[in-house]
């Protein structure tokens, strides 16, 4: 076996370990770090198909901010796993009939011709993984790339509008109003002698 | 082979950097306050690092009970392996990195952001409230200011057209003039002080509070494991010292090129001075490095909701208008930077 080879498995064991771990082990907060863990195997495997930006990018949005937000929420959660764990037994052959779907879905993808062709050449050194990226996305996909973020964007603003709403009796307070304090609004200064004992 | 002495190469002198600011740290503050700092152990107190080093290697770690001992023992790690993976790509010198990669921006900044699961972890794994306080307004604001720095990070790549830190620096070559810090203020301004917030830094240190939280996510840690999370925090200072130096100052450039004849860089010891060199990189880290402790004892801590209204609603807005600026200065080509 090649070095490459060697890493291929050892991260593809990491990331089938650790996508089990997820929907195995009994604390969210343990679920979350495995998912952490497995979206990093993947980005692993992103780089090793020379797609550094893509798995650099993977690392950046989803490790580093999505699940970051996943923990924050997870970590505030009071989750009783007993009261989970109910629903396991009768859930169970529900889910196993969709595993074996997925299985079936996913081996005529892979086993039709489509992905019967030769590995594409290796890169030169000095290939710039992003450049092509980017000249591809505004170019050839400049359409879909634009409505892709306009909907990003409307989705971004609805979210703000579903929480923006006035509250009574928060005890928010307008930083305006409080850079604008003078002194003289506040304290009172008063001229008095020092009393004899 | 070789690449495990670059490694050393680099980490020696970086862990050595981090244990020589703690005790900068010390000595500047206590300057600035009127007082004399450490001063007892060796010359001037220059072994006080060896000291403390020597101190928390030799203390008891302790695992309180009910926490969860494996997430705490981890939590140091996932601090600062992040925090010394991301120097893989920093360019000391033209060409001098471990790795010159294409995305190597991207890469630091991917990284940088991994280094708040130590705190988090740290601050759930520990089972205290003051921790778990701790480490969710650290998390909170990390990633409030990630997305100012990263939009900061945009306006640098728009202006150099590269994601690789080697190349960043080139396009800055010219004189002072060329460098990214006057086209670029705002966003210099906006990386700085996001660079602060997200090493948990005073002003921004409210992950620590130690006023409020008693000291936040790392309240329950001793010995070596606290030393760590302490290693992480000025590792990453340094880090952001060096990144605001070669994004918006020119990293190893001379600020003298262009403006000395060219008769003066080949002068046999002053020039080598005077031209760009790995000294003028560390000099221009160092002065970044002096306002983190600089702002520590200066600055009074910022109160939670201010941090994020700082973030949200003054530095986001600064750096999307300046991008749109930018964009028509690209567009027309203005000179001398966008030529």
């Amino acid at each position: 076996m090649t070095v490459e080879e060697i890493l291929f498995y050892a991260m593809s064991t990491v990331l089938v370990g650790a996508a089990v771990a997820v929907i195995t082990v009994r604390n969210p907060v343990h679920a979350a770090l495995a998912l952490v863990l497995a979206f990093f195997a993947t980005a692993f495997h992103w780089v090793m198909l020379e797609a550094e930006f893509l798995g650099i990018l993977l690392v950046l949005v989803y490790v580093g901010a999505v699940m970051v937000l996943f923990l924050f929420v997870v970590m505030m959660l009071d989750i009783n796993v007993a009261r989970m764990r109910e629903g396991f037994a009768r859930f169970l052959p529900v889910g196993l009939v969709v595993a074996v779907g997925m299985m079936g879905l996913m081996a005529m993808v892979v086993g039709a011709g489509v992905f019967r062709i030769p590995g594409p050449e290796r890169a030169a050194a000095d290939h710039s993984n992003t450049a092509a990226l980017g000249h591809l996305l505004y170019t050839e996909y400049v359409y879909p790339f634009e409505i892709a973020a306009v909907i990003l964007l409307v989705a971004i603003i609805a979210a703000i509008v579903l929480t923006l709403r006035r509250r009574p009796g928060t005890l928010h307070l307008d930083p305006g109003r409080q850079a604008r304090v003078r002194r003289n609004e506040r304290v009172r200064m008063v001229k008095m002698h020092s009393e004899k004992q | 082979m070789q690449i495990s002495a670059k490694i050393t190469l680099l980490l020696t002198p970086l862990l050595l950097a981090v244990a020589y600011t703690t005790f900068a740290e010390r000595k500047i503050i206590g300057y600035m306050q009127i007082r004399i700092g450490p001063n007892r152990v060796g010359p001037r107190g220059f072994l006080q690092p060896i000291a403390d080093a020597l101190k928390l290697l030799t203390k008891e770690v302790i695992v309180p009970t009910n926490a969860n001992r494996y997430l705490f023992l981890t939590a140091p790690v996932l601090a600062i392996a992040p925090s010394l993976a991301a120097w893989a790509v920093v360019p000391f010198d033209d060409g001098m990195a471990i790795a010159d990669i294409n995305a190597g921006l991207l890469y630091i900044l991917a990284l940088t952001s991994l280094g708040v699961y130590g705190i988090i972890v740290a601050g759930w794994a520990s089972n205290s409230r003051y921790a778990l306080l701790g480490s969710l307004r650290s998390a909170a604001q990390i990633i409030s200011y990630e997305i100012a720095m990263g939009f900061a990070l945009v306006g640098v790549i728009m202006a150099a057209g590269s994601l690789n830190l080697g190349e960043i620096v080139e396009a800055q070559r010219g004189s002072v003039y060329h460098w990214f810090l006057l086209p670029l203020l705002p966003l210099f301004l906006v990386y700085f002080i996001s660079g602060v917030a997200e090493t948990n830094r005073a002003p921004f240190d409210v992950a620590e509070g130690e006023s409020e939280i008693v000291a936040g996510f790392h309240v329950e840690y001793s010995g070596m494991a606290f030393a760590v999370f302490f290693l992480a925090e000025y590792a990453n200072m340094i880090l952001i010292s060096a990144l605001t130096a070669l994004l918006f100052l020119g990293g190893w450039l001379s600020p003298l090129e262009g403006l000395l004849p060219q008769a003066a860089f080949a002068l046999p010891v002053i020039g080598w001075v005077l031209d760009g060199g790995i000294h003028w990189f560390l000099a221009k880290t160092a002065f970044f490095l002096f306002l983190f402790l600089w702002f520590r004892a200066t600055f009074p801590r910022y109160r939670y909701d201010q941090i994020m209204r700082l973030g949200w609603k003054v530095l986001i807005p600064v750096t999307i208008v300046w991008l749109f600026l930018e964009g028509v200065a690209v567009a027309f080509g203005l000179g001398p930077w966008f030529a």
